[in-house]
């Protein structure tokens, strides 16, 4: 016991670290948010989400977030799903190969997308070819969500793909042993079973999303204001740290609401589920 | 029918792979374009790998990414690896704590880090370099923590026990059983937190101050005027790198793995 | 047609053949088990009859019908899971239920199910509780009272007992036993626990490396093993090299010994099985050949002895003690030695040789 109270102290430097680098910024930020320019107390930094500008790039933000989040789900279960059925030993290899892309400069891999949108950029180049009608979607809200669902899309993936590794095989057996067919297990026992990573996910990819201004700085060209790029101009344009700090707490108070609905549907399927 | 539902499986991984690699492709193109367009093709050129080590710009920004990247992942795994032991031998309800306070870099939105950060660092010390390092060990020392603790909570006391039962002192029973265990561990939360810092733009973009550049934060400066080609050369050649280096890595543990079976 | 049948099923993992040809019958309402060492084949038989896998070649009949492609969801078996395989993220109330939802049975049919087997596993009450709060012998049970409410015409148990601890595994035999009685429906049983096959089956086939060793009753399995590896893998025992000189007239280690045997020749090598409490001790000269003790070991019921004798070591079970070094002589009663055909084929004279 004695070892253990005195091993427990390796983590002291981190608890210092803790204290200044996390939570020390967080008062700074609502010192900030919380005074005029002047220094005394004020709560307009915070009501000024109400200005029609920034409610309208809130909701904005929170329309393109969930749409990234929802697609990313959509696209992420099935891969998820197929790399832990595929018989490879070297399953290692395949994860990594999902992380790979994070070693391109991402601001580089949002550029190329740019690249590829434009009304004659390669996607276009392809569908004429094949006689397809041809897209414009670039420095609009789909190529802005395109973006993030790229950018993200392997946050989704991972968390999944552990769930399901977690997931013990004869538990799978038992369910079509009762009699359940693929859909049922699926829904019933796979699903279920894997919440906790699809919870993780959704948190990994929704938080990012919300709060991304340079995907849609680049892919929205301006044209597409979410709360982050409202942010980050109080701070770089318009050099208003007070609002700029007020508007970032009304972020956190987001993210903050959202993560507590996430729990909340999570508890009540663990209670109302008698079938 | 099987092998219906198998061939569907490997083309949507196909589609998948397809729409996670495209950009890059089209980057790696990039870097061999003879024309100073983006969407023009002048012609096969090297001379933007040649051009590279000739743009002090550049050098000089993938200097600092280095400093940064390699300085901050490797201070981060060593405050995170004692931590998450420290951890471990904590008092649940303090460990509880701690593991709270862990989360909140990552569950916060990467800007309110950056800007909180930003506010903090204004009023002790000058913006820069160094700044920019404390800002990248604050998001990164998390997933070292999360990345070495499920590695502790596997190992079974009894190991460690035993090797002191046997006569090994504290020291020489952590290098001789824990830390062979941990060590994956470390060593994926050391990748993660390279990787975290390297494809970092938003808290550097924040904390770093005027005059410091980033390649992230120097392509961001760019957008506007016009990429520098050779940027595209000099991620290939990253990207490769790392193809290459984690391809190595995991080839080099599969055959560690046989020998062991 | 019996029952349950294997037609020349057989299975292989990775090019290594697990079964090999495998003809098996089971009878309806019996307590099969199969017996082997892990790697026999034994749990493979079990997976294929559950539906988990498919043979290689083959075909597998119950009730006469060709079951082969069936998928496991629509066989009428059932199965007990070596880890349990309970639903963790369901309570024991929905486990039970899960198999009686998917077949759309009424509220109060389900609520009475679950009633029931629950009392038949003896844990009433226990519906609203979480899976983690259960011992490992509890979840044991979960798992069968959910295997059996859904009614299957077989129920396979894949070493159900292996987990839990001597004391909780011999009161969940005789339990089993019970279950079985009440039920009246076909258990096949998985283990390599001889004594846990002895105690609960019906019949037994021991299985090694992919083939049938023997199919009996315990005591056909115990007393009279076919072969080298059934006698030594069923209990101890002394397995000595003889030549069978006529019919009840064995001869092995220099002495001529009387049996009860017939059939097997003149003159035929065949191996002589006598079990270690079969062999009884006297005085110096009152048997059939005389020893020395060289080893004496309390265990509890009986002590268990080396005897050099003959060169052979021979192990004995009695329940008097005796010094190491004392000198005594051994008898054994003719109808306690069992005489064995030599293995024939090249492939039993590998088996023999791995164990």
């Amino acid at each position: 016991m004695n070892n253990r109270f005195k091993t427990s102290f390796l983590a002291a430097p981190y608890a210092l670290w803790v204290l200044i680098c996390t939570i020390l910024p967080l008062l700074y930020i609502l010192g900030y948010a919380l005074t005029s320019s002047t220094g005394s107390f004020t709560l307009a930094n915070l009501t000024a989400i109400a200005d029609p500008v920034h409610l309208k790039s809130l909701w904005l933000s929170i329309k393109v977030a969930f749409l990234t989040t929802v697609i990313c789900l959509v696209i992420a279960y099935p891969v998820a799903l197929i790399l832990h059925n595929l018989k490879i030993t070297n399953k290692g290899f395949i994860v990594f190969m999902f992380i790979l892309p994070m070693w391109m400069n991402f601001m580089l891999r949002i550029l190329a997308w740019q690249i590829i949108l434009s009304n004659n950029g390669i996607l276009n180049s392809i569908l004429s070819a094949v006689g397809l009608p041809t897209l414009h979607i670039l420095y609009t809200k789909s190529a802005v969500t395109l973006g993030m669902v790229y950018d993200f899309l392997p946050y989704m993936i991972l968390p999944i793909y552990n769930a399901l590794s977690k997931i013990n095989d004869q538990v799978i057996e038992a369910a079509a042993d009762l009699g359940a067919n693929w859909l049922t297990t699926f829904t019933k026992i796979t699903i279920p079973l894997s919440k906790d990573g699809i919870i993780s996910g959704i948190i990994m990819v929704f938080v990012p999303a919300l709060s991304s201004f340079v995907v849609s700085n680049l892919l929205g060209g301006g044209k597409v204001l979410l709360i982050g790029n409202v942010i980050e101009q109080e701070f770089t344009l318009a050099r208003n740290w007070n609002l700029g700090s007020g508007l970032s707490i009304i972020l956190m108070i987001f993210v903050i609401l959202s993560m507590s609905i996430m729990n909340k549907v999570d508890d009540s399927e663990n209670g109302g589920m008698l079938v | 029918m099987i092998n219906v539902k198998k061939g569907a499986s490997y083309f949507y991984l196909g589609l998948v792979f397809l729409f996670l690699y495209a950009p890059i492709l089209v980057l790696i193109v990039l870097s061999f374009n003879n024309s100073m367009s983006r969407t023009v093709w002048g012609g096969f050129t090297f001379k933007w790998y040649l051009n590279l080590t000739s743009n002090d710009d550049i050098m000089a920004a993938l200097g600092t990414t280095i400093r940064i990247t390699l300085s901050s992942s490797i201070l981060a795994t060593i405050l995170g690896t004692s931590a998450a032991i420290g951890i471990h031998y904590m008092k649940k309800r303090h460990a509880a704590i701690m593991l709270g306070a862990t989360n909140i870099p990552l569950l916060n939105a990467d800007i309110v880090t950056g800007i909180s950060l930003m506010l903090l660092f204004t009023r002790f010390t000058p913006l820069g370099e160094f700044s920019v390092v404390l800002a990248h060990i604050a998001f990164s020392v998390p997933y070292v923590i999360f990345n070495v603790l499920p590695r502790l909570q596997s190992l079974s006391e009894a190991c460690y026990e035993a090797a002191m039962d046997l006569g090994a002192t504290p020291t020489y029973a952590f290098a001789k059983v824990v830390w062979p265990e941990i060590f994956p561990g470390v060593l994926s939360g050391f990748l993660m937190a390279l990787t975290m810092s390297l494809d970092d733009f938003t808290i550097t973009y924040f904390t770093k101050g005027a005059g410091v550049n980033t390649l992230s934060t120097m392509l961001y400066t760019q957008l506007r005027k016009g990429i520098q080609p050779e940027l595209y050369a000099l991620s290939t050649i990253l990207f490769l790198l790392a193809f290459v280096l984690l391809l190595v890595i995991n080839f080099k543990g599969e055959g560690k793995k046989e020998v062991a079976k | 047609m019996e029952f349950i049948q294997f037609d020349h099923v057989s299975k292989s993992y990775d090019k290594q053949l697990v079964l090999d040809e495998l003809d098996l019958y089971i009878k309806e309402n019996t307590f099969v088990t199969l017996l082997g060492p892990s790697g026999c084949g034994k749990t493979t038989t079990l997976r294929l009859l559950g539906g988990f896998e498919k043979p290689d070649s083959g075909k597998i009949y119950l009730n006469g019908n060709d079951i082969t492609a069936l998928p496991a969801n629509l066989r009428p078996i059932n199965t007990v899971f070596q880890k349990y395989a309970l639903f963790p993220h369901m309570t024991i109330e929905e486990n039970i239920a899960f198999g009686l939802n998917i077949q759309k049975k009424s509220k109060e049919y389900i609520q009475d199910k679950i009633k029931y087997a629950l009392k038949l596993v003896n844990l009433d009450g226990f519906e609203k509780r979480s899976i983690d709060s259960l011992s490992g012998g509890q979840q044991q049970r979960i798992a069968i009272a959910r295997a059996i409410v859904n009614e299957p015409k077989v129920l396979l148990l894949d070493e159900p007992l292996g987990a839990l601890d001597l004391k909780l595994r011999q009161n969940m035999q005789y339990e089993l036993m019970k279950i079985k009685q009440e039920l009246g429906i076909t258990f096949l049983y998985v283990t390599h626990d001889q004594e846990e096959a002895l105690t609960m089956s019906d019949t037994i086939v021991v299985m090694n490396q992919g083939y049938i060793q023997q199919i009996g009753t315990p005591e056909d399995i115990y007393n009279e093993p076919e072969n080298a590896f059934v006698a030594d893998f069923i209990g101890e025992s002394n397995i000595i090299e003889g030549i069978m000189i006529k019919d009840e007239l064995v001869s092995f280690l220099g002495v001529q010994v009387p049996c009860v045997d017939k059939g097997f020749g003149t003159m035929k090598p065949v191996d002589v099985v006598i079990r270690p409490e079969d062999v009884e001790l006297g005085a110096p000269g009152k048997g059939f050949m005389d020893g020395v003790i060289t080893d004496c070991l309390f265990k509890g019921v009986h002590y268990e002895l080396d005897v050099q004798c003959g060169g052979y070591e021979w192990l004995v079970h009695t329940t008097k003690y005796f010094e190491i070094g004392q000198h005594v002589s051994l008898n054994v009663i003719p109808f306690n030695i069992q005489i064995m055909n030599k293995p024939e084929s090249e492939d039993e004279e590998v088996m023999k040789e791995d164990e």
